[in-house]
């Protein structure tokens, strides 16, 4: 009978040993929206897109560009959604676009749609890839068929010849913003609880490093407590109840998504210790969800960090230099990210920015 | 010596154990203060109260859990995604779709649709395992795997939030009390269960099923229908530690919520010293396996332990646990205890 519950319970561990090791993936679905866009991200090396902003001009009359897009699951997570709600109200016959869409996050079901609008005649192909391999022989197809391929945020392992763009985030850069503005703050000294995302994703290595290069050069920052509560705010919760039961003093809470910073701030809450603007507590996000906007511009917490998923206005960009024949110079483009501090957030801002 | 022989020793020594080491480590481990919370509202704050506020959430599922594991001989996997599910439920009855945050209903009446749908799924995991025959731990995988994406959908894979402050009061404090909602929670569904198992005939019953099912029922019991019943049961309890998570953070996150949280009951039930093939069991000593694991996580994480690193140490403690209960290793403890005696009374 005692054997057989050793077996049962060994089952178990390694059952949850293994789930465990999938975690991060799994989390995409809802708490970590920046892995997507930082899924492949090698591209550091190119100057940053200043003109983000820049209104889209409405196409010349006659006929409509047509562009096939291909893009992850919108409902994979908050992130993917504002993404395609963007692509969506870009690409409409106003702006001189006939696009068609095809979504899936199986790789082999988004190379069978690029081949299908290569057959269609597309002008531009655009292409969030799924997987990074296995797209050289459909990027040649369309290549040789006069068809201009931009990605999107993903890259992928293929020439780059094959590829007029490609527009992607820095996530050493989201890092290094928020670590700039906290060191704008000026405080006499940063004692830091530092809450991660899951260990290794791209998110939580660009969040991450910035701090710890920073909390290593100053001698007035120092980390209270390093612990990854996974995306996950009910960890983030513990982790800060926890500091706090110990009676040690802290002035800032940075955590590397939304959900960690409203579990740390409920922690908060709950022992009377004030956040936000003017307050004990400076509090940090990442992902800029609109719920996070709004407890900016309450003043509640101090900083969100983007995550940007608008990459529409950049991708029309490309296509009307194309279009008017200029060169693309740079095939890697950053995207533009903001950081947005409590004290000059605007309601626009929540309107335009939260996703 | 006699306690030594009961159930309730094991995470009673586990217990004390723990408080020994934190005692010796950092004595203001044990101090507990009375504060407000930014609310106004009187508070006790403290690491005994954290472990109170949370290890009431897994007391909660241990109750059910038990019950299923004394009548099945195995365990339900799936209560992590279950509690996603009758979080999602409750959010989606208080808050509707795309509402502003504001109650569209009592939270009484989402929370007894919570409870409907939980034992409905409850239902759905016992029938496979009563019904059809199948090894608990395997029907159980099906919800396992599907429950946080059936959470998601009922939802719309939208994630709610409830503004009203009502709702924060289950997954933190009642104005005016200054002591965690969850606890007072966890003591209305002990004080329910020992009531049950005081007045009614569902212990031995359930203890019945779990030695042997087929002498059970030829003794006129049913038991498709008592392990039918225990996950029912389970599915109560999952509902109600659904709203305690939910009103935490007055939202959800489908992916993560209460995860991992079924190895932490099926912990409280092996630390309670119940068998996990089934027959006896003790309650009361599964819900103080469950503050006790409550006490070790807190306690790992006041030494700074890496929050991913908490699952090997309760490996650690899983694996002793079985160890000494073993047979072999029990029956060679109590020959050394003889001797040790004999030697004693020589002396």
């Amino acid at each position: 009978m005692k054997k057989k519950a050793l077996a049962t319970m060994l089952v178990v561990s390694m059952a949850a040993a293994g789930l465990a090791g999938c975690g991060g993936g799994g989390t995409e679905t809802t708490a970590a929206p920046t892995e997507a866009a930082a899924a492949e991200d090698d591209a550091t090396e190119a100057a940053a897109e200043d003109d983000a902003e820049e209104a889209a001009a409405p196409a010349a009359d006659g006929e409509l560009i047509r562009v096939g897009i291909i893009n992850n699951d919108p409902n994979e997570s908050g992130y993917r959604t504002a993404n395609d709600a963007d692509l969506k109200a870009m690409f409409t016959e106003e702006n001189g676009y006939d696009a068609s869409f095809a979504y899936s996050l199986k790789n082999d079901e988004q190379i069978t749609a690029a081949q299908k609008f290569i057959q269609d005649e597309v002008d531009y192909l655009l292409l969030s890839a799924a997987d990074t391999s296995g797209w050289d022989s459909v990027l040649q197809d369309a290549q040789d068929a006069g068809i201009g391929v931009i990605l999107f945020d993903r890259t992928i392992d293929a020439s780059e010849d094959l590829y007029l763009a490609s527009i992607v985030s820095d996530m050493d850069k989201e890092g290094e913003t928020a670590v700039n503005w906290l060191a704008d703050q000026g405080l006499d000294e940063y004692n830091i609880i530092h809450i991660q995302g899951v260990m290794g994703s791209a998110a939580q290595q660009g969040r991450t490093g910035a701090l710890d290069a920073k909390v290593a050069a100053e001698d007035n920052w120092n980390l209270v407590t390093q612990q990854t509560a996974e995306w996950n705010s009910e960890k983030a919760q513990q982790i800060v109840q926890s500091v706090i039961d110990a009676g040690t003093e802290f002035n800032v809470i940075y955590a590397e998504n939304d959900d960690m910073a409203k579990g740390a701030v409920a922690a908060l809450d709950k022992a009377n210790i004030s956040h936000g603007v003017g307050k004990d507590v400076i509090i940090m996000g990442f992902d800029c969800n609109k719920w996070a906007l709004e407890e900016l511009l309450a003043q509640n917490w101090n900083y969100d960090g983007q995550c940007n998923p608008f990459q529409a206005s950049y991708i029309d960009e490309v296509i009307k230099k194309v279009e008017s024949g200029e060169e693309i110079t740079e095939k890697t483009i950053i995207l533009e990210e903001k950081g947005f501090d409590a004290t000059t957030i605007t309601e626009e801002d929540v309107e335009k920015y939260g996703i | 010596m006699k306690v030594k022989n009961k159930q309730i020793f094991i995470p009673l020594a586990a217990l004390l154990l723990l408080a020994l080491f934190n005692l010796a480590m950092d004595p203001s481990f044990f101090k507990i203060s009375l504060g407000n919370n930014s609310a106004g509202d009187p508070v006790l704050t403290g690491y005994l109260m954290t472990i109170l506020d949370y290890g009431s959430e897994v007391a909660i599922l241990a109750i059910g859990m038990t019950l299923v594991t004394a009548a099945c001989g195995g365990q339900d996997i799936s209560v992590g995604a279950a509690v996603a599910i009758a979080g999602s439920v409750i959010l989606r009855v208080l808050v509707g779709q795309g509402g502003d945050g504001t109650l569209q209903a009592p939270i009484i009446v989402a929370f007894l649709i919570a409870c409907v749908v939980a034992m409905l799924f409850g239902a759905f995991n016992g029938v496979l395992v009563a019904i059809f025959n199948i090894q608990p731990m395997v029907a159980t995988l099906i919800l396992y795997t599907a429950g946080r994406s059936i959470a998601a959908w009922i939802n719309n894979n939208e994630l709610p939030i409830v503004t009203d402050q009502t709702f924060t009061y289950f997954g933190g404090f009642i104005p005016g009390i200054p002591v965690p909602t969850p606890f007072f929670l966890a003591v209305v569904c002990v004080v329910l269960i020992l009531l049950a198992l005081k007045f009614t005939n569902l212990g031995l019953y359930t203890q019945a099923v779990g030695i042997n099912a087929s002498s059970s029922r030829l003794n006129g019991l049913n038991p498709t229908f008592i392990k039918w019943l225990s996950f029912v049961i389970l599915g109560l309890c999952v509902a109600v530690v659904g709203l305690i998570k939910t009103s935490r953070l007055s939202t959800i996150n489908y992916s993560v919520i209460a995860k991992d949280i079924e190895m932490d009951a099926i912990l409280a039930v092996a630390l309670g010293g119940n068998a996990l093939s089934g027959g006896k069991f003790n309650i009361m000593a599964s819900i103080l396996g469950a503050y006790v694991i409550q006490f070790l996580t807190t306690t790992l994480y006041k030494f700074n332990v890496s929050s991913d690193a908490l699952p090997a140490y309760k490996a650690v403690v899983v694996i002793i646990l079985v160890v000494i209960s073993a047979p072999a290793v029990k029956d060679k403890l109590a020959a050394y205890g003889k001797k040790w005696k004999k030697q004693k009374e020589v002396g």
